[in-house]
C-alpha cells in the first residue's frame, strides 16, 4: 500500500474511531441526565415534519457553519507556524462593529458598498492583530497573553462603542441596542434559489446567508496561498522548524507579523455572514464566542481548509439541534459534551496515526536499507 | 381579568386590569391549545425571571389543560430566532419569548408566520400578532423605597443595577423615588455592574458583592439589588456586614438556595411575570390578539412586595398607603432617573 494512503486510511480511520467513542460517551451523559440516547440521536436527524422545516434545519446548520469556517481559517493560520492567535474573539468583534458602522453611514451600488464592508472588517482585523505580532517581534511578548489582554479590550471597546459613538435608533419599546441599519445595498443576497431549483420552499429567516460563497473562495484561496506559494512554504517551514528556517533564509519576524495580520483580516470576516446576511446591524444579540470556538474547528480539522469545513459542518450539524434536542426532553448541553469530547478524542487519535504512520514508514525504511536498495521516500 | 386589547393598533397600551373578561364559551377547547415558550439565556432554574415564566407556563397546563412546550437557547444566544420558528413549525401558537433580547427575533418570526400570536416579556409590541407583556417596575420599587427608607434609621441606602439599560434604570427610578418620599434629605448610592450592551452584569455575583461591600462600608444600611444572579453577592456582602438587603423580581428569601442568607432579605420586589404569561394565555383562549402592551402594574398586583420572614410587616399601614396613592394616581412614580 502507498504510504500516502496509508495515512488517508489511517486519519479517516482515527476520525471515525473518535466519533464513534464520543457518541458512547456522550450516551452516558444522557442516559445520567435521565434521557434515552436513542431518542437524542433521533433528534439529531429531525429536522422536522414539514418541507419548510427541513430546509430551516439545512439552513440553519449551514449558516452556523459558515462563521465556524471562517473562524477556524483564522486561528489555523497562527496555528501553521505555532502562532497561538488567541485574539480571534476581539478581532472578530472590533471588526465587525466597525464594519457594520461604515457600512451604515453611506450608500453605493451594492457590489461595492459590500466590497468596502469586507475591505474594512478585514482591515480593522489586521490591524488588531497587528498589536501583538508587533510586540512580540520587538519585545518578545508571548503572544498568548497579549491576544487575551486584547481580547478584553475589544470586547469592553465594541460594548461602549454599539451604545455610545456608533448607536443607532432604537426601536419604540425596545431595550436591545445596535448600530444603524445599513442601506439595503449593503444586504448581501441570500442564495434561497438553491433550494427552489429543487423545487423546495425557501427558508425562514434570513435565508441561506450568500457569504458561504465567500467563505468557499476564502478556504480556496488560503488553500493555495499555503500549499503552493513560497509565502505557504515559509509559514509552513517556520512552524515546523524555526532555527533552520532563519538559516535558511527565512525572516522570521517579518513571517510572525504576516502570519499574524493574515490570521486577523480573516478574523475580522467572521461577523460578516451574520451581519451582512440577517440582522443588517451590530447589535447587543450579535452572536459572541466564535472565535474560541475557531479554536476548537481548526484543532478538528488539522489546520487544513478542508478539514476545517468538515469541522464547521459537523459543528453546524450538532448546534443545530438545539431545538430538536429539547422537542425530545433531552437536555441540549449534551452537545457542549459531545463537542468536547470529539474535539480531545479526534486530537489525541491525530496524535496517535501520526505516530504511527513514522513507525510503519521507519521500518520500512529499514527493510528497505537492508536490502541495500535505493530508498524510496514517500512521505 | 383577560390581557391583551382586542384589535387595537400596535402601540396602543393598555391596563391589564381596564379590560373586559375574555368570554369563555367562545374559547377553542382545551386540548387544541399548544403553548410554547423560549426562555432567555440562563432559561430554567435561575431562579428568578426564567422560573417565573415557567410557573406561569406551568399553570396554564394545570389550569387551562394546554400542551407546553419550553426551549432554551444556545449558551450565546444565537439561536433564538430559530427556536420561534421551530416551535412555530411544530404547530405551538401562542409562542412566549422571555427577555427583551427576543424583541428584535420576535418582530421577525411573527412577520413570517402572521398566523400565530406572539408575546414577548419586557419588550413593547412591534408587529400586529405580538403582545408586548411589560412591567411597572417603577412602582414596585417606589415601595422597596420606602420600605428600606423607613427601615433605614441614617436615611443611607444603596441600589445595584445589573446593566445600565433603560429597563433597570426603571427601577433605579423608581426606588429612589420612593426613598425620597420618606426621608427627603437621604443618601443613596447607586452602582450598575456593567454599561449597557454588555449583559454580564446580570450573572456576576463577585462584581455584586464588590459594589454592596463599599456601599455597607459607606454606611448604606439596606441595599436594594436588580441585577439577576448578581445579587447573591449582594446577599453575601449584606451577611457580611450584618446588614439588610432587598430582592428582586421572585421571593428570594425562599428561591435561593444559600439558607444562610435567606435572613438578610428584608423583602423583595415582586415582578409577577408568571402572572403575565398566565394571563397572556387566557387572553389567547379567549380570542385576544396582539398588536397591543399589556402592563402590569400595582393594580393588578404585577408587581408589589413579599411579606415572607415578616419583616416588613410593622411598615404595612406605611406601604399600603404608598400604594394606594400609586394605584389611585395621587402619586406618579418616575420610570427614569
Amino acid at each position: 500500500m502507498p504510504a500516502g494512503l496509508y495515512r488517508a486510511l489511517l486519519t479517516v480511520a482515527g476520525a471515525v474511531a473518535a466519533i464513534v467513542l464520543a457518541i458512547i460517551i456522550s450516551s452516558v451523559a444522557i442516559i445520567a441526565a435521565g434521557a434515552s440516547p436513542g431518542a437524542a440521536f433521533a433528534a439529531f436527524f429531525n429536522y422536522g415534519e414539514t418541507e419548510r422545516s427541513v430546509v430551516n434545519g439545512i439552513t440553519s446548520m449551514l449558516n452556523r457553519s459558515v462563521p465556524l469556517f471562517i473562524a477556524g481559517l483564522a486561528v489555523a493560520v497562527g496555528f501553521r507556524m505555532n502562532l497561538f492567535n488567541i485574539g480571534v474573539e476581539g478581532q472578530y468583534r472590533i471588526a465587525a462593529i466597525c464594519a457594520a458602522y461604515v457600512g451604515s453611514t453611506f450608500t453605493a451600488p451594492a457590489p461595492i458598498q459590500i466590497a468596502v464592508i469586507i475591505v474594512v472588517a478585514a482591515a480593522v482585523g489586521g490591524l488588531y492583530a497587528l498589536i501583538p505580532a508587533i510586540m512580540k517581534v520587538t519585545r518578545g511578548v508571548n503572544e498568548v497573553i497579549s491576544t487575551i489582554m486584547l481580547n478584553y479590550i475589544a470586547i469592553s471597546l465594541t460594548a461602549f462603542l454599539v451604545r455610545g459613538p456608533f448607536t443607532g435608533e432604537r426601536g419604540e419599546g425596545l431595550l436591545t441596542t445596535s448600530t444603524p441599519e445599513m442601506p439595503q445595498s449593503a444586504w448581501f443576497p441570500n442564495l434561497n434559489w438553491i433550494f427552489e431549483v429543487f423545487g423546495l420552499p425557501a427558508p425562514r429567516g434570513g435565508g441561506l446567508w450568500g457569504f458561504l460563497i465567500v467563505a468557499i473562495l476564502l478556504g480556496v484561496g488560503l488553500w493555495v496561498l499555503l500549499e503552493r506559494t513560497r509565502f505557504g512554504f515559509e509559514v509552513k517551514a517556520s512552524g515546523l522548524n524555526p532555527s533552520a528556517a532563519v538559516a535558511s533564509g527565512v525572516n522570521a519576524k517579518k513571517m510572525v507579523i504576516a502570519a499574524m495580520v493574515l490570521s486577523g483580516a480573516i478574523a475580522g470576516l467572521i461577523g460578516l455572514p451574520e451581519i451582512l446576511g440577517d440582522k443588517h446591524a451590530f447589535g447587543s444579540n450579535f452572536t459572541p464566542g466564535l472565535g474560541f470556538l475557531g479554536i476548537a474547528v481548526a484543532l478538528l480539522g488539522r489546520n487544513k481548509p478542508v478539514g476545517i469545513a468538515v469541522a464547521a459542518l459537523l459543528f453546524g450539524f450538532l448546534d443545530q439541534a438545539q431545538g430538536p434536542l429539547q422537542f425530545a426532553n433531552v437536555p441540549p448541553s449534551v452537545i457542549m459534551i459531545m463537542q468536547g469530547t470529539i474535539v480531545l478524542l479526534v486530537v489525541i487519535a491525530n496524535e496517535i496515526t501520526r505516530r504511527l504512520a513514522l513507525r510503519r514508514e521507519e521500518r520500512r525504511a529499514a527493510q528497505e536499507l537492508g536490502r541495500n536498495t535505493p530508498v524510496e521516500v514517500a512521505a | 381579568m383577560a390581557a391583551a386589547a382586542c384589535g387595537s393598533g400596535t402601540g396602543g397600551d393598555t391596563t391589564a386590569s381596564a379590560q373586559p373578561s375574555a368570554d369563555a364559551s367562545s374559547a377553542p377547547a382545551a386540548g387544541a391549545l399548544k403553548v410554547g415558550l423560549a426562555f432567555d439565556i440562563g432559561g430554567r432554574g435561575d431562579k428568578s425571571f426564567n422560573d417565573a415564566a415557567y410557573t406561569g407556563l406551568e399553570k396554564a397546563k394545570t389550569e387551562l389543560g394546554a400542551e407546553i412546550k419550553e426551549l432554551s437557547p444556545a449558551s450565546d444566544g444565537s439561536n433564538r430566532g430559530e427556536l420561534l420558528r421551530q416551535l412555530a413549525d411544530a404547530g405551538y401558537n401562542p409562542i412566549i419569548g422571555v427577555g427583551f433580547a427576543y424583541g428584535e427575533d420576535i418582530k421577525k418570526t411573527a412577520e413570517e408566520y402572521p398566523e400565530i400570536q406572539f408575546a414577548v416579556v419586557d419588550s413593547a409590541s412591534n408587529a400586529a400578532n405580538v403582545t408586548g407583556l411589560l412591567f411597572a417596575e417603577e412602582q414596585g420599587s417606589y415601595l422597596a423605597g420606602v420600605a428600606a427608607a423607613t427601615k433605614a434609621e441614617s436615611g443611607h441606602v444603596g441600589f445595584v443595577g445589573g446593566v445600565e439599560n433603560d429597563l433597570i434604570k426603571k427601577f433605579e427610578a423608581g426606588f429612589a423615588a420612593g426613598v425620597k418620599s420618606v426621608k427627603a434629605d437621604a443618601k443613596i448610592d447607586v452602582k450598575y455592574l456593567t454599561p449597557d450592551g454588555d449583559f454580564s452584569g446580570f450573572k456576576a455575583p463577585e462584581k455584586g458583592k464588590v459594589a454592596a461591600e463599599k456601599m455597607y462600608q459607606d454606611g448604606a444600611e439596606i441595599v436594594y439589588h436588580a441585577s439577576g444572579d448578581s445579587g447573591l453577592g449582594v446577599f453575601q456582602a449584606a451577611a457580611a456586614a450584618k446588614k439588610k438587603a432587598i430582592g428582586v423580581d421572585s421571593d428570594q428569601r425562599q428561591t435561593i438556595k444559600e439558607t444562610e442568607l435567606q435572613s438578610v432579605v428584608m423583602t423583595s420586589m415582586l415582578k409577577r411575570v408568571d402572572v403575565g404569561v398566565f394571563e397572556f394565555i387566557k387572553a389567547f383562549q379567549g380570542g385576544a390578539k396582539g398588536g397591543s402592551n399589556v402592563i402590569y402594574d400595582l393594580k393588578v398586583d404585577g408587581v408589589g412586595l413579599a411579606t415572607t420572614g415578616g419583616e416588613i410587616d410593622d411598615i404595612k399601614d406605611k406601604l399600603d398607603e404608598a400604594k394606594k396613592g400609586i394605584v389611585d394616581g395621587t402619586i406618579t412614580v418616575p420610570a427614569k432617573p
